[in-house]
């Protein structure tokens, strides 16, 4: 069941009401523009046992991500097509609010909408990782782990799992006599788009692009939009305010100017179309 | 998603035999529940849904309860039987997120701060699925907490929008959503101009993002006036015709 509860971050009263007024200014508490990420650093390989990986650090969000890949049976009514699962778990080195056990529906969501973005963008081209149609197919899988937690962890998880699967170098593999054998040598993820997250929150009247930890501690409501080269390809509102028809537009196509940015660093972070 | 087959035809028919700014046939019915304070039961399509309210109503446990405002809070649930096949009773993934969502949905409409220390439980049940589940649970719940007597800001009405056949239609189906391009479910409040929920699954270029969210807030104020004509025909029966008092 699902209980409205306040938010973990407490943000002092002092200090709100601070943001509030510099936000009427046109100002952030940080000194950044509404419409201005944090430094943004992608490292990939930092996982040698991974087929791929990456290290993302969006402001002092940090994350950490994982390609593996094994052999399995295909999802129902997806059976000419490779399987490929995004997780994420916020683990509990990451802030002090964070307990070990069964993720939180807030967790459920950040690694179900992360997940979403990924696969609704199509960036995996999935049919070319079957090896028996039917019956046996790669299955990739993508796991994040958040190592430490200061706001907008959708987009700083969203980044780690495509650079990481941007660089993932699978194994070849072959059937003989029923059974997959390892060729020994890999081949470059099939990739065919980069999409990228922007999540932006609203304060008041203040639409604010990546927010910080105790900007979320101090939102009205949040929309996470991802964006390929195209369009768009997966999007959620989040958290108990609302937004009007006309902000939700203003987003959207905020989320596509950031968004061609942060695509533009991750191809150059991961040598991706080079 | 790739589709494999035309699901509009020739004559701009849907496989349900709709048009594209059609809605399904929507029948609200006001107050099923006889033990909730507040019930409906909703026809959305084929989904049959039953929202029940229980609250204003002591927390437990205790430690939940907020000082200076109520909790809401809200569970979306399938039944085994409501899928084609079997769906594990336990709550999935995808419930647990649809009952986050819903709550959010909810929440800016109900006045929490009217009931300190207390809880407003909503229960959403779906008995037989289709395409748009959430949807149909936000409207139903959000006319279950209005037959509760529940102090609200506004109605929240849901409808979805998406792309077929590279068409932007409204209020899509169960095989839409399955082999259709995109699925963009919203929650609006009509009175308010305030979106409460937007999810987007599916690929839309800028121009086609725009028209499927223009389409899918004509078919939430579509909603709104079937859940407002329940609520009128519970409360003032057939003697009153729903007169516009604005």
């Amino acid at each position: 069941m699902s209980v409205s509860k306040r938010s973990t971050i407490i943000v002092e009263h002092l200090r709100r009401q601070q943001m509030l007024d510099n936000l009427a200014k046109g100002r952030r508490l940080d000194g950044r523009a509404f419409d201005e990420q944090r430094p943004l650093e992608i490292e990939v390989d930092v996982i040698k046992k991974a087929n791929g990986s990456a290290r993302v650090k969006l402001g002092n969000s940090e994350v950490i991500a994982g390609v593996k890949v094994e052999t399995g049976e295909p999802f129902e009514g997806l059976e000419d097509k490779g399987a490929l699962i995004v997780s994420g778990e916020v683990l509990p080195i990451a802030s002090p609010h964070v307990e070990p056990g069964p993720p939180d529906e807030e967790t459920v969501e950040l690694a179900r909408v992360v997940d979403r973005g990924i696969r609704e963008s199509e960036m995996v081209d999935l049919g070319k990782l079957v090896l028996v149609p039917g019956k046996i197919v790669y299955t990739i899988f993508v796991d994040c782990s958040i190592v430490n937690a200061d706001g907008n962890l959708f987009d700083a998880t969203s980044y780690a799992a495509v650079s990481a699967i941007l660089t993932a170098k699978i194994p070849i593999l072959e059937m003989k006599d029923d059974k997959v054998v390892d060729t020994g040598s890999t081949m470059p993820m099939p990739v065919t788009t980069v999409p990228v997250s922007i999540t932006q929150v609203r304060i008041g009247d203040a639409i604010l692009v990546d927010p910080a930890s105790e900007e979320e501690g101090c939102m009205d409501a949040r929309i996470t939009i991802d964006t390929t080269d195209e369009g768009y390809c997966a999007l959620q509102k989040g958290f108990t305010g609302g937004f009007s028809p006309d902000q939700i537009r203003k987003a959207a196509e905020t989320a596509r100017i950031k968004g061609e940015q942060v695509r533009a660093k991750i191809k150059e972070a991961t040598g991706f179309g080079r | 998603m790739t589709q494999t087959r035309n699901l509009i035809d020739e004559n701009g028919k849907r496989t349900d035999g709709r048009t594209i700014d059609e809605l399904r046939q929507v029948k609200i019915t006001v107050g099923t529940v006889k033990n909730a304070d507040g019930s409906a039961f909703i026809e959305f399509g084929k989904n049959k849904i039953v929202a029940a309210v229980y609250g204003p109503r002591e927390v437990h446990p205790k430690h939940l309860a907020q000082s200076d405002r109520c909790v809401l809070r809200c569970r979306y649930h399938m039944s085994p039987f409501s899928t084609d096949t079997r769906k594990n009773p336990a709550p999935s993934r995808r419930e647990v997120e649809i009952s986050k969502v819903m709550r959010e949905a909810l929440e800016p409409a109900v006045m929490l701060e009217d009931y300190p220390r207390a809880a407003i439980d909503v229960f959403v049940e779906v008995l037989q699925s289709d395409g748009g589940s959430r949807c149909a649970g936000i409207t139903a719940a959000s006319v279950a907490l209005a037959d509760a007597g529940i102090n609200m800001r506004d109605i929240v009405a849901a409808c979805a929008a998406g792309k077929v056949d590279d068409k932007i239609v409204l209020d899509i189906n169960d095989t839409e959503d399955k082999e259709g391009g995109a699925d963009m479910p919203v929650a609006y409040m009509p009175t308010l101009g305030q979106i409460t929920l937007m999810q987007l699954d599916g690929r839309l270029s800028p121009e086609q993002f725009n028209e499927c969210l223009d389409k899918a807030l004509v078919g939430c104020k579509m909603v709104y006036d079937i859940q407002r004509q329940a609520l009128m025909q519970k409360y003032f029966g057939n003697e009153t015709e729903v007169k516009e008092e604005q």
